[in-house]
């Protein structure tokens, strides 16, 4: 890509969002850019980015998983009630991942094999899960997890690093090659932008749709684990509301929200620009509810400032033929 | 099964079995609850399903056109907090006024979603994400996190939910029951009715044709985000009447089970289809289920995974049942069709 393209395009937009952002930071606090501050950055919102990846896949699939939040209160409260129940906690931690599995299997049937609107059927999800992970805990906390566990969410074990940000970094990695280098990936876009067509070319549309849902769910579940791993105490209300954040998340990355257009690089820097807005709005003192309201705006205004663009532009040329 | 077919729609047997559903549901409940049948408990489900249902028809409005309000949440919250400081403010206010306080703050609301939506071609479910967010952050901004007490309102409001306006046997239908059936009346004559109704319908299930014969889409989505707000607005108002203390937290989430009464309605998520009654139907059998598994000791955890479970079937039943349904009831339209010539041809 062209510098002068760069400039133009999404990408360039959010780089420049992220420009301004972090000098602003860095003139209010000198150590922003320490290591200790970046890791620290991360660390804060480290699950709901880690979801924001697979949500990208299934976005751009032309889906939407509204649960994956519910699915990471279920994965941690599986945890909290198996270990409380005299499980090992390494069993406990493969039946979480197993129990998001089951959970996207559950969303993925409903949508690919019976043709529901995923909307729906992950809104029906968000509920149920989050009813079972209830269920399983009631009202009460679970804490007193083995040290190693806690561990892998709070301590850095590799250099500066987390388990949970080498976790992130790998997935990214991961992610980014099947969605760009890969011919799944290709399925993915082309069944996005319509999926008459792929059928129609002999993709197997719902083996696919499957697989990407059920991949949804084990990377909620493994959040999750990651998640009670870093509080150390196990809720029901664990991660209630985190779907928004992670959806903003990814439609700011300029991913079209009917699916089919959108890449991993927009996500990567939309993720790095409302954390270092989220950090440096708390370095200024600006609480939560303020700062969830800057990122709706932000939101909005990235989908509105192109197309008042668009049709200025429109106009200027209909005035000039 | 012609004469029915002649009278009864598909859509309208969907809702005959919803109804069925919720008698259902409460002869099970009646069955293992002691005491069920009495006014308390008619009082405690219907206080709860005025405020979903009456948010629910305006989300019924918004996604009959293919869209959809997820700011409803931060909209109730926001006017059951304004209207309930006006009302401390001033005890004098006459209640028209604060009721116009918390329509009026809905309205606005809308207007701006609907506003974001037509003319900056924005998809809803951004546009309203976002002022999810915002219409909640400027809410607590502008309140300090303060918190509206029941001591603070006029006496009109705190004795507004034993206000009876009239009486079925032992039941109460209170003001807020009232003006609940009143609003579902009125939006569903509108809906199903009005031109002004039809084109809710037309646009949803293809805006492309309702553009081509000259419909005026913008008009139509813009109103239908005002009137969403505007019931908001109006759900505030009866949450302020129903619980008195008004955090800036009230109505977090709720517009999840405004969607959730809407889908389990029978509404269409995609658009197009969809009614009213049947959006109000859904809000009652989830009132139900929500305040009779409440009673039931053992389950009160059990309450929203059987509500995710009942919302898969009902979407699963719409796409399975629904679509049979259609099928038959066109295939008996062709063959009318089909004898009406005959007819003819036989003088008798």
């Amino acid at each position: 890509m062209s510098a002068a393209r760069l400039l133009k395009s999404w990408e360039g937009l959010l780089l420049l969002m992220l420009a301004v952002v972090v000098g602003l930071s860095i003139e209010h606090s000198p150590v922003y850019l320490g290591v200790g501050n970046i890791v620290n950055l991360f660390q804060l919102e480290i699950e709901k980015i880690i979801v924001a990846l697979t949500m990208t896949l299934i976005i751009i699939n032309g889906e939407i998983d509204l649960s994956v939040a519910s699915v990471m209160g279920l994965s941690a409260c599986v945890i909290a009630w198996l270990f409380h129940h005299g499980v090992p906690m390494p069993l406990a931690m493969l039946a979480a991942l197993a129990a998001g599995g089951v959970a996207g299997l559950i969303n993925g049937f409903w949508v690919a094999y019976v043709g529901l609107p995923s909307l729906a059927v992950t809104l029906a999800g968000l509920i149920g899960y989050r009813g079972i992970a209830r269920v399983l805990v009631e009202d009460r906390s679970f804490g007193g997890y083995p040290d190693w566990f806690n561990a892998i969410g709070q301590r850095a074990q590799f250099g500066p690093l987390t388990v949970s940000i080498v976790v992130f970094l790998v997935l990214y990695a991961v992610i980014a090659v099947v969605l760009h280098r890969s011919g799944f990936g290709r399925l993915i876009y082309v069944m996005g932008n319509s999926l008459q067509a792929a059928r129609y070319s002999g993709v197997r549309v719902r083996p696919v749709k499957l697989s990407l849902f059920v991949t949804s769910g084990v990377v909620a579940a493994l959040a999750g684990l990651l998640y009670a791993a870093r509080l150390g105490s196990v809720r029901g209300d664990m991660a209630q509301g985190f779907e928004l954040d992670i959806i903003t998340m990814v439609l700011l990355g300029g991913v079209s929200i009917f699916g089919g257009s959108g890449n991993l690089a927009g996500v990567g820097l939309s993720i790095l620009v409302i954390l270092n807005l989220r950090n440096g709005m708390g370095l200024a003192d600006i609480t939560g509810n303020t700062q969830t309201s800057v990122i709706g705006a932000l939101l909005i205004l990235s989908v509105l400032a192109p197309n008042m663009v668009q049709t200025i532009r429109d106009k200027w040329k209909g005035r000039q033929t | 099964m012609n004469w029915l077919q002649r009278h009864i729609q598909p859509e309208q047997v969907r809702e005959l079995i919803l109804l069925l559903l919720i008698v259902v549901a409460i002869t099970a409940f009646a069955s293992v609850i002691p005491n069920y049948f009495t006014p308390r408990t008619f009082d405690r489900i219907a206080s709860s399903v005025v405020i979903i249902a009456v948010a629910a028809i305006g989300q019924t409005l918004v996604v009959v056109t293919r869209n959809i309000d997820l700011s409803v949440g931060s909209l109730v919250g926001g006017a059951a907090y304004f209207a309930g400081t006006i009302a401390g403010l001033d005890k004098g206010l006459p209640p028209v006024a604060v009721v116009m306080v918390a329509v009026a703050l809905g309205v606005a609301g809308g207007a701006l979603n609907g506003l974001l939506v037509t003319l900056g071609r924005i998809p809803s479910i951004i546009v309203t994400l976002g002022t999810l967010a915002i219409y909640r952050g400027v809410l607590v901004d502008l309140s300090g996190a303060k918190t509206v007490t029941t001591d603070s309102l006029p006496q009109w409001i705190v004795d507004l939910p034993h206000t009876t306006v009239f009486s079925l046997g032992r039941l109460d239908f209170t003001v807020s029951i009232v003006l609940m059936l009143g609003m579902v009346a009125i939006a569903q004559l509108v809906i199903t009715r009005l031109n002004f109704g039809r084109r809710f319908y037309a646009i949803g299930s293809n805006p492309d044709a309702a553009q081509l014969i000259g419909m005026p889409i913008r008009r139509t989505l813009f109103t239908a985000f005002v009137l969403s707000g505007a019931l908001a607005g109006l759900a505030g108002f009866l949450t302020l009447a129903r619980f008195g203390t008004i955090t800036v937290d009230n109505a977090r989430g709720l517009e999840l089970q405004v969607v959730a009464a809407v889908v389990v309605g029978g509404v269409n998520i995609f658009g197009g289809s969809g009614t009213v009654v049947g959006a109000t139907l859904g809000a009652i059998l989830i009132g139900t289920l929500e305040q009779s598994l409440y009673r039931l000791d053992i389950s009160e955890f059990w309450r929203d995974a059987l509500l995710g479970l009942l919302i898969l079937l009902a979407v699963a039943s719409d796409a399975v049942i629904l679509e049979r349904l259609r099928a038959l009831w066109a295939r008996t339209e062709l063959k009318l069709l089909d004898k009406k010539p005959v007819a003819r041809e036989r003088p008798s």
